[in-house]
């Protein structure tokens, strides 16, 4: 969808929104505008992915109830069903609005940050009633909220004022002239309903993503997976990759540059595969042309690095457990399975996800475009720390990759780490 | 620094021939479900193949949905659709790879003894059935839920029981291995689990049909 039509479908909604309110008061339903509307809010709250967060595994949808480990204890996502003592069912439009766009709930309290408002505020006025328009249709259900459990002083929402001048601008998409409709509806996307920064930015000690810091990568808190910078190349840049390669990783899982796995997956699973291809091609136009950082590291080349012990384990290893798949020259069989040769994930300066891989193995997520992915298997039962450590490097420093290596410490950080 | 000494377990190395195929698909469990699903060295990894495809589709279900708990699993098969689940499944279900020679018995004598009593007869006078009465004369399962008992190593069969006494595993209600594992004491779990451990597999490992036999306790997971 262009920005124009986009804008054009927008006003629509927002009129079928008035018509709606007043032939239901009226006692006729125009069933096939409340359709349109529905279906536009289903699609958005699938690009805002509610129902990661406000979805227990297994549970009801949008009952809520999800524990949010966060590095100030645990947040308790609550229930956007439209159940009317436990759920959102007395709220109006504008209470959701308020929500979303102000991070302040319908009371006026103010919202924690891990409710992702400060890119949900810019999302348009039409889209945010379609959304409210869609849960509102959907199955309400009786689940009270749990408190949240924050150390103090994190439990005191005055702080929150705080974080919000810091951390909070509060506005809608502002299209930028100088850029194409198509650029625009990608920033929009990105930049709101997807919260791509959520993970994509470091977060600080206070919790904030930095603004002047978007997009450059972070460890995501509590889940020991490194979220890549989306604006160096030498990291999940995509500058040098082809608009169908982006596109390919978002919506299927897989492409021929890289795969997605852990909380990406989830991403993808729950929310893109379902974003159309005019949005996810708009996204991808939008994710290549991010500023990029391409400085190379000065000085030695890493290989050097590395004890020639080390690398011949790491070298044996990789023969005997991984070039099956990935090939002696690291080439792969992509989309199947990925390439680790030139592949920036493997690289990066993080070895957080490579090491992760290793212990733990993956399965892409299942998606429309790739409903039967191949899979990689766990090493932790078969290799040691220093086996681990020695393929990880291995792959780092082969074939005009330019990591650094990894010690057995670093591999066994990650084993002792929760898989949850 | 350890070298890498032991001979690589055959079982755990990736293997397979065309790219476009459910074996390369499945790549993901073989470093602890083997190849073929026959298991691995370790001593804790359940084997699959030939268990009823219904059973392995239920246990992958309930560890994407997390009502089935092991974290490697849970993680692993999270976003994978029902369909694709099923395929899995169904492959390994067909899989027909030798058995893995029976484990050493870690108990003594009347100790298995005991178990193989409870295992074959049951005990009426707990209102425990015969492991036979469910399971298959062959104890190799029934068609579509119930799996085999034979294959496994005492670890994992223990810890099963465990769980399902805790109510830590549950299967679709009637849970009727919650009511019988209720009704275990350490000890039975630790005689059945290791004389099940100790046994050959059958000449004919398939599974029965099912309902070949009426079961004597109404079970959630043959509906």
């Amino acid at each position: 969808m262009s920005l124009v039509s986009g804008s054009s479908a927008w006003r629509t909604v927002h009129q079928t929104t008035i018509l709606l309110a007043a032939s239901t008061l009226a006692g006729l339903a125009p069933a096939q505008s409340t359709t349109d509307i529905l279906k536009k809010g289903e699609y958005l709250a699938r690009a805002g992915d509610c129902v990661a967060c406000h979805t227990v595994s297994g549970g009801k949808q949008f009952a809520g109830g999800r524990a949010m480990p966060t590095p100030f204890g645990n947040l308790y996502v609550p229930n956007i069903t439209p159940d009317d003592t436990t759920g959102i069912g007395r709220w109006s439009s504008d209470d959701f609005y308020k929500t979303m766009h102000q991070g302040r709930s319908r009371d006026g309290s103010l919202l924690y940050p891990a409710m992702p408002f400060a890119a949900y505020t810019k999302v348009t006025r039409a889209d945010s009633d379609a959304i409210y328009a869609y849960l509102m249709s959907t199955p309400p259900v009786r689940q009270s909220n749990r408190a949240h459990e924050l150390r103090f002083p994190y439990n005191k929402r005055q702080l929150l004022l705080g974080w919000r001048a810091l951390y909070f601008t509060e506005g809608e998409y502002q299209s930028d002239v100088k850029q194409t409709l198509e650029w625009n509806r990608g920033a929009y996307l990105v930049q709101g309903l997807g919260h791509c920064s959520m993970c994509h930015t470091a977060i600080n000690a206070l919790g904030g993503s930095s603004e002047s810091k978007k997009f450059q990568g972070g460890m995501i808190p509590n889940q020991n997976w490194y979220a890549p910078s989306l604006t160096s190349n030498r990291e999940a840049g995509l500058g040098d990759w082809k608009i169908e390669d982006i596109m390919s990783l978002l919506q299927a899982g897989v492409s021929h540059r890289g795969t997605v796995y852990g909380p990406m997956a989830e991403v993808v699973y729950n929310s893109l595969q379902y974003v159309s291809d005019e949005d996810i091609r708009a996204m991808a136009v939008y994710l290549k042309a991010l500023p990029s950082d391409n400085r190379r590291v000065e000085g030695p080349d890493p290989a050097q690095l590395v004890q020639p012990r080390v690398l011949e384990l790491g070298r044996k290893v990789y023969a005997v457990q991984c070039a099956m798949c990935h090939g002696v020259e690291g080439k792969g069989t992509p989309p199947a399975f990925p390439p680790l040769a030139n592949n920036q994930s493997i690289a990066m300066d993080s070895p957080v996800n490579s090491i992760r891989m290793v212990l733990n193995g993956g399965y892409p997520p299942g998606t429309r475009k790739n409903p039967r992915p191949h899979g990689m298997p766990p090493f932790a039962q078969l290799l040691s720390d220093a086996e681990v450590a020695a393929v990880v490097t291995y792959i780092r420093v082969s074939w005009d990759n330019h990591g650094l290596p990894v010690t057995p410490k670093q591999a066994n950080a990650i084993r002792s780490a929760t898989l949850d | 620094m350890a070298p890498l000494c032991a001979p690589a377990d055959e079982a755990a190395i990736a293997a397979f021939k065309t790219m476009d195929s459910m074996e390369a698909r499945v790549q993901a469990c073989t470093t602890c479900h083997g190849q073929r699903g026959q298991g691995t060295d370790n001593a804790y990894f359940p084997r699959l193949a030939g268990k009823p495809a219904g059973y392995l589709y239920n246990q992958l279900l309930s560890f994407r949905d997390g009502t089935r708990k092991y974290a490697p699993m849970n993680y692993l098969v999270a976003y994978l659709p029902d369909e694709y689940l099923k395929e899995m499944a169904d492959h390994f279900s067909k899989e027909r790879p030798d058995f893995m020679p029976p484990t050493a018995p870690t108990r003594p004598p009347a100790a298995l003894e005991r178990g193989a009593k409870l295992v074959l007869g049951g005990d009426p006078s707990r209102q425990i059935p015969a492991c036979v009465a469910c399971h298959g004369a062959t104890l190799m399962g029934m068609e579509p839920g119930i799996p085999a008992l034979i294959g496994l190593r005492s670890n994992y069969l223990a810890a099963q029981l465990s769980r399902w006494r805790s109510k830590e595993r549950r299967a679709a209600t009637p849970d009727c291995m919650q009511r019988v594992a209720s009704r275990l004491t350490d000890g039975d779990i630790a005689n059945v689990s290791a004389w099940l451990a100790s046994r050959p597999a059958p000449a004919d490992p398939t599974p029965i049909a099912p309902n070949a036999v009426r079961l004597p306790i109404a079970c959630g997971s043959q509906s």
